[in-house]
């Protein structure tokens, strides 16, 4: 029984996800289409590929609470940028931006030896300050070339931003399975100490990461304003938190050293799948967050309890 | 004197590895009885399952004779049984009377009382035979003096039993003959003591009855007043010293290793010592004489403020742990759970840790070879774990210790530092230790060995450097006893 508990446990998320799979073909006729299916990837690939560079982080036992403000300053850049520069140089110079700013997260946190939250949570302000600055609060129109297609093309049957995502997914996983960065990285959130007394350059690493969330971020704020065709200010509000619940709701430990990325994309898809049941429903906005909020909690809250048997 | 507490066959497994097996323990109203053994023979593990801090997977537990359940602290604490534990938990920033009656403040619809507070906590004091003043923070306090809020505290609300473990490590000879006033007077106004303690002069000192654990197994009850301290010795680690410490080869001609006038923070220094190839070379001292900060300040854990260190000839520039292992020096650090091992992640990983580059091309680890190098030391250490990928929180403190050692001889050092190698582990996997780090020197490495067991130190290292108060105070080598170590520890013989 206890043994049946504990596996339950352990395939709480999956048993979840299935469910709801199932849940929203019982609902809806349209849910198992494919123009449904790729929706629902393709709404969730920028927090899918944000959730990568937080898994990073959280991995290290660290935070970014800054990562949905610089995918907006990345938006409204991106956007404007393309008046003065083709939009290939443009989109290298954000992605540059954003290695940048999360250095500079980096920076602090290993060498002002501030708490990530607090230095994260300073840079979600200044660089949501620097996305309004920039685009003097309004949104901006993106020229008109080859730029969209980042987010509105096709690769057979599958849409681009899906592609970015899903490679985005392979690399990171194939990083944390395969690699030394990958091997220290969750060495150090599970005992900094002991990976420094090894030798290991644990502030380097710990930049690094911060670095990847970063470039991550503004990665997904150019295919945002390519879907969209416009840069926006105000886009990325509370995707921290979206984030963040993909890694928990993945199993990730908060403290650092546990986390996998195909939890972590299970996390995401569930989120997305919660959110496009809700909208097939046609739940009105303000119970979903209610929901939504609820479903994350009994998801982990059956982990836990899984793991203290 | 009645018995008011029968423990009775009790097991308790953690994982595959059984921590007790059918122990049984008795306590008689009023007694001080004294619980000792060798680190991991079960001590605490007891102690925790009389608690409530861990539940019992056999046995039964009687309290005046009435089977009683044990299931959480707050059982423990209903039935009267106070544990101080080593680590003390106060909160510093309040005061002793608010520490003393911490969670039970006196109040009247949520307003605390505190003139009826003082008062109580003044009461508790005057009956441990002690006299602070209650308003004072915790923070501001000796040891000795939070060990007596600590004592209070578990006073606070009704004690029948009161558990004490390792209650003197910190302690002064002063502050030792107090607290071992305060017990007595306890234990003559009806409170049972069950007092742990490695420390066997002072058992003899404070205990009526002693009871030995060994391997998760009591080995006998006897009468403080009908043993030898001989006899309790060989009851405790069941062997002769000589079976214990391997044969040493005698240390190799050639420098390894010289330090020339290290300075760093915690120890004043400066400190020259050189080490030869094939030498085990042992470090004693009290706790807090610099030994551990001198070896992290060699390895660059923490920096060095002055000083050279030499490898071979060559100086080390050392200005991280990452610089010294290139220069070919690994350092077993004493704390294994904190500065040694990742807990939450596999043998492979833990052992692969300072040698990642060579089990890797740009970046990318070969697992296949990964594999077969890790089995290759699990295989040479003896490593008991299910496999390569089973998490090291869950072994035992022994097969951590060796996932420890094989990941500094994956790293091929040239000195290895021992930081209390044997620590919290049992006897057999002690033997395995001291084992291997004498096979280690057999195959040229230079091994530094700090510890505070001195029958170690003598059986295990061909030289000794005694440190007191941050420098090294004298040498011994060839034959000498645990009487001239402590000569030089404690400051009586200088040289």
């Amino acid at each position: 029984m206890a043994r049946a508990k504990s596996v339950l446990g352990r395939y709480a998320l999956i048993i979840i996800f299935v469910a709801l799979i199932i849940i929203s073909a019982c609902l809806s006729d349209v849910f198992f289409t494919s123009v449904n299916i790729f929706n629902v990837l393709r709404q969730s690939a920028m927090v899918g590929i944000v959730s990568m560079g937080m898994l990073l982080v959280i991995l290290t036992g660290g935070i970014d609470l800054s990562v949905g403000s610089l995918f907006a300053l990345s938006s409204v850049m991106v956007a404007k940028l393309q008046n003065v520069m083709p939009w290939p140089a443009a989109t290298l110079l954000v992605l540059l931006m954003g290695l940048m700013l999360g250095m500079i997260n980096g920076f602090l946190i290993t060498r002002a030896k501030v708490a990530p939250f607090v230095i994260t949570l300073s840079m979600m302000s200044v660089a949501r300050g620097l996305a309004f600055s920039y685009s003097k609060g309004a949104a901006i129109l993106v020229p008109f070339s080859s730029f969209e297609l980042i987010g509105t093309g096709y690769v057979g049957p599958v849409p681009v931003p899906v592609c970015i995502m899903v490679l985005v997914f392979i690399i990171v996983a194939f990083m944390l399975e395969r690699t030394t960065f990958g091997r220290i990285v969750i060495g150090i959130g599970g005992n900094e100490e002991a990976m420094r007394l090894a030798g290991v350059n644990t502030n380097r690493h710990k930049t690094a990461v911060y670095m990847i969330s970063g470039f991550l971020s503004a990665l997904a704020g150019v295919v945002i304003t390519a879907r969209m065709g416009v840069g926006s200010p105000i886009t990325g509000e509370g995707m921290e938190l979206d984030a963040i619940a993909a890694v928990v709701v993945g199993g990730a430990n908060m403290a650092g050293g546990e986390g996998n990325v195909l939890n972590t994309v299970l996390g995401v898809l569930t989120l997305a799948l919660i959110g496009n049941i809700l909208n097939l429903l046609n739940v009105p906005a303000y119970p979903q967050y209610i929901l939504k909020g609820l479903i994350i909690a009994v998801a982990v809250v059956s982990r836990r309890r899984s793991e203290l048997n | 004197m009645d018995t008011i507490l029968e423990m009775r066959n009790i097991s308790k497994s953690f994982g595959g590895v059984k921590a007790l097996s059918g122990v049984s323990f008795s306590l008689k109203q009023g007694e001080i009885h004294a619980l000792v053994g060798e680190n991991g023979a079960g001590k605490s593990t007891l102690i925790k399952i009389l608690s409530g801090a861990y539940v019992k997977d056999h046995g039964e537990i009687l309290m005046n004779g009435k089977p009683v359940n044990v299931r959480t602290p707050r059982d423990g604490q209903a039935l009267g049984v106070r544990v101080i534990y080593q680590e003390f938990n106060l909160v510093g920033s309040l005061s002793v009377a608010e520490n003393i009656l911490l969670g039970h403040y006196p109040q009247d619809r949520g307003l605390i009382l505190w003139d009826e507070m003082y008062e109580k906590a003044r009461e508790l004091l005057k009956r441990v035979g002690f006299n602070i003043d209650v308003r004072q923070k915790v923070s501001s306090l000796s040891v000795a003096e939070q060990q007596m809020v600590e004592i209070c505290k578990a006073l606070s609300q009704e004690a029948s039993i009161l558990i004490m473990d390792e209650p003197t490590a910190v302690l002064s000879e002063q502050e030792l003959s107090t607290l071992f006033g305060t017990i007595r007077k306890l234990a003559s106004g009806g409170v049972s003591v069950i007092y742990i303690s490695h420390r066997l002069d002072e058992v003899f000192n404070i205990a009526d009855r002693i009871t030995v654990l060994k391997d998760g197994k009591t080995v006998g009850t006897v009468s403080a007043s009908e043993v030898e301290k001989d006899e309790l010795v060989r009851m405790m680690v069941g062997r002769e010293l000589a079976e214990i410490y391997p044969n040493r080869s005698s240390g190799g001609k050639k420098e390894i290793l010289r330090v020339e006038n290290l300075t760093g923070a915690g120890f004043s220094g400066p400190i020259s010592f050189t080490l030869n190839e094939g030498e085990i070379l042992g470090f004693a001292g009290m706790v807090g004489s610099g030994r551990t900060e001198t070896m992290r300040a060699i390895f660059g854990a923490t920096p060095k403020t002055g000083g050279k260190v030499f490898v071979e000839g060559n100086e080390a520039r050392i200005g991280s742990p990452q610089d010294a292992i290139d220069a070919g020096i690994g350092f077993l650090p004493e704390d294994r759970k904190r500065q040694g091992l990742v807990l939450c992640r596999p043998v492979n990983e833990n052992i692969t840790a300072a040698s990642l580059s060579g089990i890797s091309r740009a970046g990318v680890i070969n697992t296949e070879k990964e594999t077969a190098e890790v089995t290759k030391y699990v295989d040479k250490l003896k490593v008991k774990t299910p496999s390569i990928k089973h998490l090291v929180g869950n072994l035992s403190g022994g097969n951590q210790q060796k996932v420890g050692l094989a990941k500094w001889l994956m790293a091929h050092p040239k000195v290895l530092v021992c930081d209390e190698p044997t620590r919290g582990i049992d006897v057999g996997s002690k033997v395995e230790i001291y084992k291997l780090i004498a096979d280690l020197a057999k195959s040229g490495i230079g091994i530094i060995v700090i510890s505070s067991e001195l029958p170690e130190i003598i059986g295990l290292c061909h030289r000794v450097l005694v440190m007191r108060e941050g420098s090294v105070e004298g040498e011994l080598k060839g034959k000498f006893s645990e009487e001239d170590v402590m000569m030089y520890a404690t400051g009586v013989m200088a040289n």
